[in-house]
């Protein structure tokens, strides 16, 4: 990106690698974030999103490479890089026999922050989580989607400066994904350098300024979620679906019509600039499609492009 | 609704980094106070019991047929308080070291949740160790306390009786914490420890008689165990029963080495645990 070379990345990987014994769960990755942006790391289950999260965090040591966050090492600055960090696990890890307002201030106390501050505190991030009726609930008794959102909370109790968050809205309900989506935008208008995991493509698209690809420990492409839509799909898709047994057969029929052709277990896809005009052609072909429709190309067909399998199986 | 943040400014790294253990030690200690009325009826009904069946019971009895002189010229429940002071010491502990550090690591995960605070992982096995041995002090001056109200000690006594059950204390819970943060998964362990390692080390560390009278083959059990030394000591500083030449030493180093021994094996594990 051009408006980069003045910007200050906050988080500077390079062939940053983790293994487990013989197992590399992420090799040797390249990237920067800078202050201020959405960053988001997309990718399928054991991609080496996680594992990359917990190297950011400054928790798990690298095997090898060079990592640095806000101009410090994690290997031995730990504790003074994570007070400037919010951390949502992908697990919710809260202290399930605590109070829901327990939970919060204790992790507060954690970073030194005084009890009178978090008073307040807590009460804002409470009505930010829309926690507040469940202020008093043990942490156990909460709905899987409001432990999530109590432990999206727990990770701004400090003000951080960098907000790590792996799958954040793993189990929440649509219409708490877009309230918090809103939010999360809030907190980035006010300066807080987001990086996100994530296996859904609409929220890498409308959260994140810039994404990697990855998929088994590897970067697969880097952008923009236009500039890869662009750079690695057509404008348009049509999706045809004739029946299990039967797509194969068709797709044959089908190789030439449009720039490129996925052929999957359920569906045929066909890339094209033109999605109305090629589906009439079909049509008029004397082929019957179970179901039809065009759509605008997503991360997901980049990701299929890149690695010849789909994101969510 | 907005959210007023001012990002990186409302924590101080300086203090954030420092005190961690205390921060952790903060947070058991207040999850603990949930429950207190159990700890203390426990601290308080163990003591009594025993006070009932040893010193009424068994004491009564030893301190009859020995002409009213007890064990080595000290009344029969004179003689067991040590044992029992450390016995408590070491069951204090064993609670905070064991089910924490489960919970820590393997069950709820909390301590990888404070791990991604500012809060480091020598502090957090700090933070454990301080909660066990506030717990250990806490159920050992219920403890004293009930003796001395049965006049089953002397006041002079108190001193040195807390100091040796509390040696004992942190020797036992460092080793404890050494191996249980070892543990990948609970296999029952506590109850196998529970069953056969704490049952049988009361039983066999000269706790309602001198080791001595054991057939020698079974006293290296005694001499291995941290309440027989704790015991030896609390005797000896208690009421002067007399130590053999250098034993005096032996048994303060003896727990002085298990508790930093312990601390060694902790501090790498707690690190390596939480850094994968
Ligand atoms: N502690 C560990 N020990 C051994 N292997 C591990 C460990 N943690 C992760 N792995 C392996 O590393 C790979 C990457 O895991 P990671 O959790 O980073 O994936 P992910 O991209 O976050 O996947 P998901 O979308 O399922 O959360 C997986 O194959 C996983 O089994
Ligand atoms: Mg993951």
């Amino acid at each position: 990106m051009s408006k980069s070379v003045e910007r200050e990345a906050v988080i500077r990987a390079r062939s940053l690698t983790k293994k487990y014994k013989d197992f590399v769960a992420v090799d040797g990755i390249d990237f920067d974030v800078y202050r201020g942006e959405s960053f988001g790391l997309l990718g399928p289950n054991g991609a080496g999103k996680s594992t990359t999260m917990k190297m950011i965090t400054s928790v798990s040591q690298r095997t090898s490479g060079e990592l640095t966050i806000l101009g410090k090492e994690p290997n031995n600055q730990g504790p003074e890089i994570r007070a400037h960090l919010g951390v949502v696990p992908q697990k919710d890890m809260l202290d399930r026999e605590l109070k829901v307002w327990e939970n919060l201030v204790t992790y507060g106390r954690y970073f030194g922050l005084p009890r009178k501050w978090l008073k307040t505190k807590v009460e804002e991030l409470l009505e930010f989580a829309q926690l507040t009726e469940k202020r008093n609930e043990k942490a156990d008794d909460l709905s899987g989607g409001m432990q999530r959102r109590l432990a999206i909370a727990r990770g701004l109790i400090n003000e951080p400066e960098i907000l790590l968050l792996d799958e954040p809205t793993t189990g929440l309900d649509p219409q708490a994904r877009h309230i918090l989506w809103d939010r999360l935008f809030r907190l980035k208008e006010q300066g807080v350098t987001l990086v996100l995991t994530t296996h859904y493509m609409d929220e890498a698209e409308q959260l994140c300024d810039r994404i990697i690809v990855m998929d088994k420990g590897k970067i697969m492409a880097e952008g923009s979620p236009a500039e890869l839509i662009r750079k690695y799909s057509s404008k348009e898709v049509v999706e045809l679906r004739f029946g299990t047994d039967k797509n194969e057969g068709v797709a044959k029929q089908l190789e030439g019509k449009s720039e490129r052709i996925e052929l999957l277990p359920d569906r045929i896809l066909l890339y094209t600039d033109k999605g109305e005009a090629l589906l009439t052609s079909i049509l008029d072909s004397g082929l019957h499609p179970v179901t039809s429709l065009v759509r605008r190309s997503s991360l997901e067909d980049v990701f299929l492009r890149l690695t010849g399998r789909t994101l969510v199986d | 609704m907005s959210l007023e943040f001012k990002p990186g400014s409302a924590v101080d790294p300086k203090r954030a980094v420092r005190f961690g253990a205390w921060r952790v030690a903060e947070y058991r200690f207040y999850a603990m106070s949930k429950w207190m009325t159990s700890v203390i009826v426990f601290g308080f009904g163990n003591p009594i019991l025993y006070l009932i069946s040893v010193g009424l019971g068994v004491g009564a009895l030893v301190d009859a047929n020995t002409g009213g002189g007890g064990i080595l010229g000290v009344p029969y429940i004179q003689f067991v308080a040590p044992a029992l002071l450390a016995s408590a010491a070491i069951q204090g502990v064993m609670d905070e070291v064991t089910f924490p550090t489960m919970d820590g690591f393997v069950w709820d995960k909390v301590f990888f949740a404070i791990n991604a605070t500012s809060v480091s992982a020598t502090q957090i096995a700090n933070g454990v160790m301080i909660v066990a041995l506030g717990r250990g002090l806490f159920t050992t001056v219920l403890y004293l306390g009930v003796l001395l109200a049965f006049g089953a000690v002397p006041l002079t006594s108190v001193l040195p009786l807390l100091f040796t059950s509390m040696l004992a204390g942190w020797g036992w819970a460092s080793v404890m914490l050494a191996i249980t943060a070892r543990l990948e998964r609970d296999d029952g362990y506590f109850a196998i420890i529970g069953r056969f390692v704490i049952a049988p080390m009361f039983l066999f560390s000269g706790t309602f008689y001198p080791l001595e009278q054991m057939p020698l083959f079974l006293q290296p059990l005694g001499w291995i165990s941290p309440l027989w030394h704790s015991v030896q000591l609390g005797r000896h500083l208690s009421y002067g029963m007399e130590l053999a030449d250098g034993m005096l030493l032996v048994h303060l180093a003896y727990l002085a080495i298990m508790g930093m021994v312990g601390m060694r094996f902790v501090y790498p594990k707690f690190k390596e645990r939480l850094s994968r």
